[in-house]
């Protein structure tokens, strides 16, 4: 018998398996398809102070092996995510959830945080300092070290929780973005959130996005995640949640095997719905078939070998 | 909704680049004219939202036009052809809202639902004045199929190469009730001609089933999905 719990600030996952933000809403629909109970835990849609439509139409575009997104942080808002979003996510989902939080000023991100810390279901609170799709705030903190560590004590000033910062992989040097977080206090690290991307429709003339670029994920991106999250293992000693494209049992190995403690997935899920589900029951058997017993054991491993 | 495994029993071409494709499976859950499926297709990463034209109890109809890389390999596929399809998605036309005698318009490759709601409507009782609407006269299909349900149907083309010439809206006189699916245009046309009624929206998808927002529209009653929420939008509640 294998054993996939994972632990990440203390909180423990029965597997490390958890639907990244964004691509799994507040759990309902996947709800219709299996029960959601086998997840590690849920990521769920990033929450802002007010409500956001987000960005015009068209808002997706199709790449190879991947895909492009420009929704632009769309949720209820703060208020309603609390007074409705989150009970009935509870009646679904009965584990601790990761409470994903984005903010155009570092009040907004401490709100946010706040109001989420108060939130018994909430388990870590995730801190969107990364998003490709809306201007003067998401990315804008998460490209320089000491906005990066502002929006981290800002954050870690108002809360009890364990906080993880969620890093952009579009910066020169995302080590460096990682120390800064965790000097500031930061609990763990989420990374990565997508590449900024764009697709152009060769007929019309004109970026199929209407926000011209968006944020670039799916299978295609899961070598550079993977570098960073390698990059980052060996800068930090706090957890790492590695994310960008991961699709099988093997691509969550591969990811922890270069310093992530627990993974997300996000794209797959919009392709397979049961992508989650068919990852976590096929990680015990690709686990023997490699001799893993804990996959605790294997965090890293990669990064431990460079260093002797 | 359902993820399961379809396969094609017929794929022809009824029209320069518009295919009727033919799959069997499980269409237990498809329960109304409007709704769509979503197929995975090999070498493509996002599936392909396609409406449902038709159904009966074990197999479904689509029409689709080639477009792209994805339609273009669904053109090239065999009967005996296995694919994965989420079926069904969206909420269709809420046929109890739908008067006696609507009028039903359907552009280019808007005309498919059209079919089965017609043909929902007919089993009713109702009689669904139909308006066909096309560029050209090659372009015209599925006249004959409507024309067997028992509607009253009319043909419009863009340059009178057949039937009436002009748009759908110059196809019928003002209405108490209208559905429409076409192009956006279209729909707005055939919405300052009637009272009230449904009309069906196309979005660029990421999922299909409401996990990404990528398709979400501005309502009067907020924002909605156009893969969940629709793809059928009630007239009142449609910012033009």
């Amino acid at each position: 018998m294998v054993n996939m719990n994972v632990s990440l600030s203390g909180l423990r996952l029965d597997n490390p398996v958890i639907p990244a933000s964004g691509t799994f809403g507040y759990g309902k629909e996947y709800a219709e398809l299996y029960d959601i109970n086998i997840l590690g835990s849920l990521s769920f849609k990033g929450t802002t102070r007010e409500s956001r439509f987000g960005n015009p139409q068209p808002r997706i575009a199709e790449c190879s092996q991947g895909m492009i997104n420009s929704v632009g942080l769309q949720n209820p808002g703060l208020e309603a995510v609390i007074e409705k979003e989150l009970p009935d996510l509870a009646k679904i989902y009965g584990k601790p959830v990761i409470a994903n939080v984005s903010g155009f000023s570092l009040e907004e991100y401490a709100e946010c945080a706040k109001a989420m810390d108060d939130q018994e279901q909430v388990g870590i609170i995730e801190v969107n300092v990364s998003c490709p799709n809306v201007n003067h705030g998401g990315m804008a903190f998460g490209v320089l070290p000491e906005s990066a560590a502002e929006v981290t004590r800002a954050v870690k000033k108002v809360t009890k929780k364990p906080i993880y910062i969620k890093l952009s992989p579009n910066v020169t040097d995302i080590a460096s973005i990682a120390r800064a977080c965790e000097e500031a206090g930061a609990d763990g690290l989420s990374l990565i959130n997508t590449l900024l991307g764009m697709r152009i429709d060769i007929k019309k003339r004109q970026p199929v996005i209407a926000n011209q670029m968006g944020g670039f994920s799916g299978p295609a991106i899961f070598p550079v995640a993977l570098r960073m999250v390698y990059q980052v293992a060996k800068a930090v000693k706090i957890p790492i949640i590695g994310m960008g494209g991961i699709s099988s049992a093997e691509d969550v190995i591969e990811m922890m095997m270069a310093g992530a403690t627990a993974v997300q997935v996000g794209a797959a899920n919009l392709v397979n719905p049961y992508a989650c589900k068919e990852i976590i029951e096929a990680l015990p058997k690709t686990m023997e078939e490699l001799g893993i017993e804990n996959l605790e054991d294997i965090i890293g491993c990669v990064n431990k070998i460079s260093k002797q | 909704m359902k993820n399961n495994r379809y396969i094609v029993v017929s794929n022809k071409e009824l029209a320069p680049d518009m295919w009727e494709m033919k799959l069997e499976g499980d269409v237990s859950e498809i329960s109304a004219p409007g709704q769509f499926i979503n197929i995975k297709l090999e070498g493509c990463y996002l599936r392909r939202p396609i409406s449902i034209c038709d159904w009966d109890d074990r197999s479904l109809t689509i029409i689709y036009k080639v477009v792209g890389k994805g339609t273009k390999a669904m053109a090239g596929y065999q009967p005996g052809k296995k694919l994965e399809i989420l079926c069904p998605l969206g909420n269709g036309y809420d046929l109890s809202a739908i008067s006696e005698a609507p009028v039903l318009a359907g552009g280019g490759a808007g005309v498919p639902p059209m079919y089965g709601l017609a043909k929902a409507l007919i089993a009713q009782g109702k009689q669904p004045k139909v308006i066909l609407g096309f560029n050209t006269k090659t372009e015209v299909f599925y006249e004959a199929e409507f024309k067997a349900l028992g509607a009253d149907v009319t043909v419009t083309t863009g340059d009178g190469s057949y039937g009436t010439k002009g748009f759908v809206t110059d196809g019928f006189e003002p209405a108490d009730y209208g559905c429409a699916c076409g192009p956006e245009p279209m729909l707005r046309a055939v919405a300052g001609k009637v009272k009230d009624g449904q009309f069906s929206f196309e979005a660029r998808m990421g999922c299909g089933f409401g996990g990404c927002m990528g398709c979400s529209c501005e309502t009067k009653y907020g924002y909605k999905r156009i893969c969940k929420e629709g793809p059928v939008l009630r007239k009142e509640e449609i910012i033009w």
